[in-house]
């Protein structure tokens, strides 16, 4: 083979940055206002913002901390039997379905597993009566601690399981060999193979599930009780929304962002499970019936964890006035705002992604990757959101410019999800295409069209689908500023929830699920199983 | 007359999942070195998989030394293995990694501590046992999994090129090892190489794997004179 690293030109052929320039300042400058807007209002208010950390904030605090730690606990645990069980078992019927089923909450919002919890264990949830019979009490419905626990569990089991898969995965498959050949017992397989890979997994993992959990809106605004069991962030919107106290406001939006960072911080800088070139299966002895059956315990308990709340979802809505609701102006409206926002937030989104990918200068590159990291685990959308609600307020009525905030809060919040999507296959498609685009003079847009457009309109397709679905089922910065003249689906059927017309929520809740999934399967499809 | 041979290899068929078919027929005698050869990918890996157990055939059957095995665990065959990497647990000490070839729960009596350590001394490891493997070179890891396949006294040896990527002073040095515990143990070996001088040096047959195809062994002195124009003489290009 010849060597043809010598006419590899110096400069990379049809870079182009100012499309990427412009993303990155446009990101960057919405992030830097709503954070410059929270230090001013805590600024101008003095006297306030110093009493804002009082009794109730450490409270929040307090309970932030503690339910994180519990969710953490609960998720991380018994993940760890459900990534050994499913990797025990490379091949069985009803595997690819099972994985597919433990990808669902990774996509699926938050607002609908809080409601799938309601319409199973609620007050007057599909089990309530079961329960109550049970436990010879009137259920009294999940809302608290437990409810918030086990919807946090609901996202980050199958998430944590993944990770530990994929850690048991990358062990070196002569280690299995070797366990296999030396025939080591099940439990000296688990204390010289399996542990090993688990624990090294298992801070990055932790960590991660805890800063996931800590930084939870919805469900805690959903399922939360009271004072009693509200986090930084439901206080943030609080703060804002009922107290109108900008100075609280800031003082929690601020902690809840130094903390986030502290903890991005550390989740960085612990490694987390790669997936291996050429990982090898079928090396690991068959297990016993005894272990098999434990096995088969753990991975249907997960399911049933999972399916439960969306089947829930789906059945109890089955029930609702869907006809009156479908008739409904405020439902109709709803609707067209949010596919409105979803498809605006999903162009502008996977837009900004392309137009990254296809700057490729490295400085760029890790500006987005460490940009997106950022707003992904340090910056929620509810303290943005707090920060352009206080920018917005002196200049004009935040609640009239609500559909562009929203847009581009929810296209901000998927753009990460959008670059971790495309960039495998643009990358691959740079490397191949590179040279005879050049050589045929093939550049910016018309290369984008004719070279990358074609031959990633899967991937990207799929990456439209999933930020559309990212931001159809979002409940963050709407609840910020939904008026009765803005409301997106999520943001009604939290209204609806609020006033108590809980058939109207059921009904909504079964049209979004619907919706997302529609979306999520499409996502699927087109990913060709990279979303799994 | 007729020896019942250490392996038969009878009539296997296997395939990757989407790999082509290979076919193997073989007889190893017992007590021989074999070096088996043949271009990269050609399925050398594979036949000491299917001999080891961690693959098993589609068709055909695998004897030791006249029983068959073809279904057999692993753990359960007179197979150990020698990987290019990864033979030893990193968390385990060298001690502890060699002791599993004698007990794999690690629960060691006095009098096999003393063989542990007499044959980490045999492989020129004496007073190494303490340490984890990460603090060793890669020839003194190497010894060590030596140690450890030694210990467990299964009568057949593959060596799945574990010393390819030492240079070649330390590859002879381990060669001889391994010939000597070969001749002490009378055990069968079949050892994967690229090299040529490697397969002079240390085997009595040599076994050409070509295309997934592996039958009959040939003398060493084919290395030397390979048929014309056969598929040997274009792998040693000759």
């Amino acid at each position: 083979m010849t060597s043809t690293k010598a006419h590899v030109p110096a400069a990379r052929p049809s870079a182009v940055h100012a499309p990427a320039i412009a993303v990155l300042i446009v990101a960057g400058g919405g992030v830097a206002l709503a954070l410059a807007a929270l230090a001013a209002a805590g600024l101008q208010s003095g006297g306030a913002f110093i009493a804002a950390f009082d009794g109730v904030m450490g409270r929040a605090v307090r309970f932030t901390l503690w339910q994180a730690a519990l969710s953490t606990v609960l998720s991380v645990v018994p993940a760890l039997l459900v990534a050994r069980a499913l990797h025990a078992h490379p091949a069985f019927p009803g595997r690819g379905l099972l994985l597919r089923l433990f990808a669902l909450p990774l996509a699926l919002p938050a607002l609908i597993a809080a409601l799938g919890l309601l319409a199973l264990l609620g007050r007057n949830g599909l089990l309530a009566d079961g329960l109550t019979a049970l436990t010879g009490a009137r259920w009294p419905g999940i809302y608290g601690l437990e409810g918030i626990l086990i919807a946090h569990v609901f996202f980050n089991l199958p998430l944590a399981a993944r990770f530990f898969l994929v850690a048991l995965e990358a062990v070196p498959a002569n280690q299995w060999r070797n366990a296999r050949q030396l025939g080591l017992p099940p439990l000296a397989l688990f204390r010289l193979v399996e542990w090993p890979a688990l624990r090294a997994a298992m801070p990055g993992v932790a960590l991660m599930v805890f800063l996931l959990c800590a930084t939870s809106f919805t469900l805690v605004l959903i399922l939360g009780g009271g004072p009693q069991a509200t986090t930084i962030e439901v206080a943030v919107y609080q703060a804002l929304r009922f107290d109108f106290d900008p100075a609280r406001a800031a003082a929690l939006a601020l902690l809840q962002l130094a903390a986030a960072i502290t903890l991005g911080v550390l989740v960085a800088r612990v490694p987390m499970p790669v997936t291996p070139f050429g990982a090898t299966r079928h090396t690991r002895a068959r297990p016993s019936m005894g272990e098999t059956l434990m096995h088969a315990t753990a991975l249907g308990l997960a399911a049933v964890l999972v399916a439960a709340p969306v089947l829930a979802v789906l059945l109890r809505g089955a029930t609702a006035p869907l006809r009156t609701l479908l008739a409904d102006p405020a439902v109709i409206n709803a609707a067209l705002t949010s596919l409105a926002v979803a498809l605006s937030a999903a162009l502008l989104a996977v837009g900004a992604a392309v137009a990254l990918l296809s700057a490729r200068t490295p400085m760029i590159m890790m500006l987005a990757a460490a940009g997106g990291g950022g707003v992904l685990f340090a910056a929620s959308p509810v303290v943005l959101g707090a920060g352009w609600f206080l920018a917005l307020r002196p200049l004009v009525d935040p609640f009239e410019a609500a559909p562009f905030i929203v847009v581009f809060a929810n296209a901000l919040l998927a753009l990460p999800f959008a670059l971790r999507l495309l960039a495998p296959g643009w990358r691959a498609s740079q490397l191949r295409h590179d040279r005879l685009a050049a050589s045929l003079g093939l550049a910016g847009w018309r290369r984008l069209t004719i070279v990358e457009g074609r031959a990633l309109a899967r991937p990207l397709v799929a990456a439209l689908m999933l930020a559309g679905l990212l931001s159809l089922g979002d409940l963050g910065v709407i609840a910020l500023f939904g008026s009765d003249a803005v409301q997106t689906l999520p943001a009604l059927l939290h209204a609806r929830l609020g006033s108590y017309r809980t058939d109207d929520a059921a009904g909504l809740a079964f049209l979004l699920t619907l919706g997302c999934l529609v979306l999520l399967w499409l996502a699927d499809r087109f990913s060709d199983g990279a979303l799994r | 007359m007729s020896v019942t041979p250490a392996i038969a290899v009878e009539s296997v068929r296997f395939a990757h999942a989407g790999g082509a078919g290979m076919a193997f027929d073989l007889a190893i005698p017992a007590a021989s070195r074999i070096a088996v050869i043949g271009p990269s990918g050609s399925g050398k890996s594979t036949l000491l998989h299917l001999i080891a157990g961690f693959e098993r055939p589609s068709s055909g059957r695998i004897f030791f030394s006249g029983r068959e095995m073809t279904q057999a665990e692993p753990a359960d065959r007179p197979v150990t293995t020698l990987f290019q990497d990864n033979n030893l647990f990193e968390h385990l000490t060298i001690a502890q990694n060699a002791g599993l070839g004698l007990a794999p729960r690690l629960r060691l009596t006095a009098d096999e501590k003393r063989r542990i350590d007499a044959m980490l001394a045999a492989v020129g490891l004496s007073g190494m046992g303490g340490r984890l493997p990460g603090a060793l070179s890669g020839g003194e890891r190497q010894r060590a999994a030596l140690a450890r396949a030694l210990l467990s006294g299964k009568p057949v040896l593959l060596l799945d090129e574990p010393f390819a990527a030492l240079g070649p002073a330390l590859r002879d040095e381990m060669l001889t090892l391994v010939t000597d515990a070969q001749q002490a143990r009378g055990l069968t070996v079949l050892m994967v190489t690229h090299s040529p001088a490697d397969a002079r040096a240390f085997a009595t047959h040599v076994l050409f794997v070509d295309h997934g195809r592996g039958s009959g062994l040939l003398p060493v002195t084919a290395l030397d004179a390979p048929e014309a124009g056969s598929a040997l003489a274009a792998y040693l290009g000759r």
